[in-house]
């Protein structure tokens, strides 16, 4: 049954809430990334893809790489609340710790329901071509979502995939890229820009839409309209903000990779209420 | 004769923090070091020399590939570049750039990897590199480097710089052990005993230097005299400090951060089996990846502390001949 953008919401800031919480108890982890891609990834768990997290090898089931992996956090917060059974909801606190199955970056030997393991960028829209020829191969509706960063598509791999998802004519799969337009040492445009960046994907053969990353009307009506584009693969270009929903976060490199203290944790849960 | 000093664990800077500083010591004295970063100069500590000359750094991207050809472009040009990620992204997604455009044309290109090991901690297998010292060895004519401490690291990437050829340099992510005072010398090639020993000679590098010392402690306490190498060059090696090692002490380990496989243990065997087989025994990541944790919890689940080096020894020991 298709979710009220309402519902969306409070799904949306619960996850976000979950990421503060867990990166605040790692004490290191990425929050700035994972708070700018919520809503995409609320919108494919809860209303989009079509998967059963009770059976999660399901063969015709649609697939989510997380090819920016350092964003784990909201991937696991979402498939906790998915339901899935390797990634329960009251360990989601033991993020980055020994022995927890909350590993730094999405590692499926520790959760097996997850897609693929990922961390190294540059490589996730890769695996999904691959999934996406198998489909093809077997007859199956599946579709493959890949998302990836800004600072990401700068690897050379993304570009080598961008030419063959056009040149296979991929319709079934679709590239991400959470355009939060910050990086790891600073602004993507102080450290290489991507720019123009919905125009290289067109010159790269691929369906491209331009939208808010944060608007879930938008997001469905993108994702509608890349099931119905035949021929090409899609991209979408999801203008975010880094560190989300958190002011102080927000478009703040510094929150990259440092996690919150405890009390920015509570700053930000009383923000987040 | 007198006990030993007792050798105790006192953190200095982390090596990739003293590789940083030391870039911008180069980069005073010699207007032709140029750096290249892939988005990680806050974490390789190249931000140093980047605030200093702005106009010699080079920001590339997450591109690592493209850095490494980069890099040997500007060598080919005459520069020293150094170009520097995490072990993981520069080794690995730059080989075929380190083989082709760096080995095969024997061009003067310095690499250095940071986050080296499984003590980078909760980032995870991803980022972590114990795969390197065998891959950098692979490579023809290269000259490939596992610094001890902030001593050692400044000292051996000073010597990489005015080393004519290729250089890969592995630095760690956590503050490491002093093991040098002031006074001592480095020499790329050159292996340094630094502790002396009779009954068996623990090979290591990197973070196990430290680890060997205290296991030499523990062993000199039950009898058993432990020399300790550090063999911080792993290409080329030092063959007549291992031949030495070999018929003196009749018993050799081999510990590193790294995995067993192709790592620094498997090449000072074979200078072993060539020159004065022994028994040896050694201390490192057997086929696996590691997992997220800190740093010394995870040294010591994947086996790389004091107390799996004295137990390599013991049973090393154990069956010499
Ligand atoms: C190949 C590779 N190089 C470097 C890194 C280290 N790293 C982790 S996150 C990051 C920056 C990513 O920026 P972006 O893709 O824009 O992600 P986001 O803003 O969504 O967090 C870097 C350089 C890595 N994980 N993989
Ligand atoms: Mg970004």
């Amino acid at each position: 049954m298709p979710k009220s953008i309402e519902e969306l919401k409070i799904t949306a800031k619960r996850i976000r809430r979950e990421i503060i919480e867990m990166i605040g108890a790692a004490k290191s982890g990425h929050p700035g990334g994972s708070l700018s891609a919520v809503e995409i990834v609320v919108e494919l768990y809860f209303n989009r893809l079509r998967i059963d997290p009770k059976n999660p090898k399901w063969v015709d089931r649609d697939r989510f790489i997380l090819s920016k992996g350092h964003a784990a956090p909201v991937l696991y917060a979402a498939m906790a609340e998915a339901g899935y059974a390797d990634t329960p909801l009251d360990q989601l606190n033991t993020l980055r710790k020994l022995g927890s199955v909350y590993q730094g970056h999405p590692d499926m030997r520790f959760i097996p329901s997850l897609e693929a393991s990922t961390g190294s960028l540059g490589e996730g829209l890769s695996l999904a071509l691959g999934m996406g020829i198998a489909a093809r191969l077997d007859g199956r509706a599946s579709r493959t979502y890949a998302m990836m960063g800004d600072g990401e598509v700068q690897e050379g791999q993304i570009w080598e995939a961008a030419m063959a998802g056009a040149f296979h004519k991929l319709d079934n799969v679709v590239a991400i890229v959470d355009y939060n337009r910050i990086q790891l040492d600073g602004f993507v445009h102080d450290i290489m820009e991507v720019a123009p960046l919905a125009e290289k994907w067109r010159a790269f053969g691929w369906h491209t839409i331009e939208i808010d990353g944060h608007d879930f009307a938008a997001i469905e009506k993108a994702f509608d309209e890349a099931e119905a584009t035949k021929g090409k693969p899609t991209c979408i270009v999801a203008h975010t903000i880094k560190g989300k929903g958190v002011s102080f976060m927000e478009n703040n490199p510094k929150f990259h990779g440092t996690a919150p203290t405890a009390d920015e944790v509570k700053l930000a849960l009383q923000e987040l209420q | 004769m007198a006990a030993k000093t007792k050798f105790e664990i006192k953190l200095g800077a982390a090596t990739r923090e003293a590789f940083g500083r030391v870039l911008v010591e180069l980069g005073r004295e010699n207007k032709d070091i140029v750096v290249c970063d892939a988005d990680l100069s806050k974490s390789t500590m190249t931000v140093y020399f980047a605030k200093e000359f702005p106009e010699r750094f080079v920001s590339l991207g997450i591109a690592e590939a493209n850095m490494t050809a980069v890099g040997a472009g500007l060598a080919l040009a005459d520069k020293i570049p150094f170009v520097s990620s995490f072990s993981a992204f520069a080794m690995n997604k730059g080989f075929e750039q380190l083989r082709v455009c760096a080995a095969y044309p024997f061009v003067n290109l310095k690499v250095v990897g940071t986050h080296s090991g499984i003590s980078i901690g909760e980032d995870g297998p991803s980022q972590m590199s114990i795969e390197e010292i065998g891959l950098a060895c692979s490579l023809p004519g290269f000259v490939v480097i596992s610094p001890a401490d902030e001593a050692a690291t400044k000292a051996l990437v000073r010597a990489a710089a005015a080393h004519v050829g290729p250089v890969f340099i592995r630095t760690g992510r956590p503050k490491a052990p002093t093991v040098y005072g002031g006074d001592q010398r480095f020499e790329i090639g050159k292996a340094i005993e630094v502790a002396a020993g009779r009954d068996v000679t623990i090979i290591a590098n990197g973070l196990l230097v430290a680890q060997a010392l205290l296991a030499a402690d523990v062993l000199e306490g039950e009898g058993i005299s432990a020399r300790v190498v550090d063999m911080h060059t792993a290409k080329p090696l030092d063959r007549e400090t291992i031949a030495r090692a070999a018929a003196e002490t009749r018993a050799i380990v081999v510990a590193e951060e790294h995995l067993v496989d192709g790592g620094l243990g498997v090449r000072v065997a074979q200078v072993v089996a060539e020159t004065r087989p022994c028994a040896m025994e050694f201390v490192g990541i057997r086929n696996t990846y590691a997992e997220s944790g800190q740093p010394d919890e995870l040294m010591d689940k994947y086996g790389l502390v004091a107390r799996d080096v004295a137990a390599a020894a013991r049973r090393v020991v154990g069956r010499k001949s």
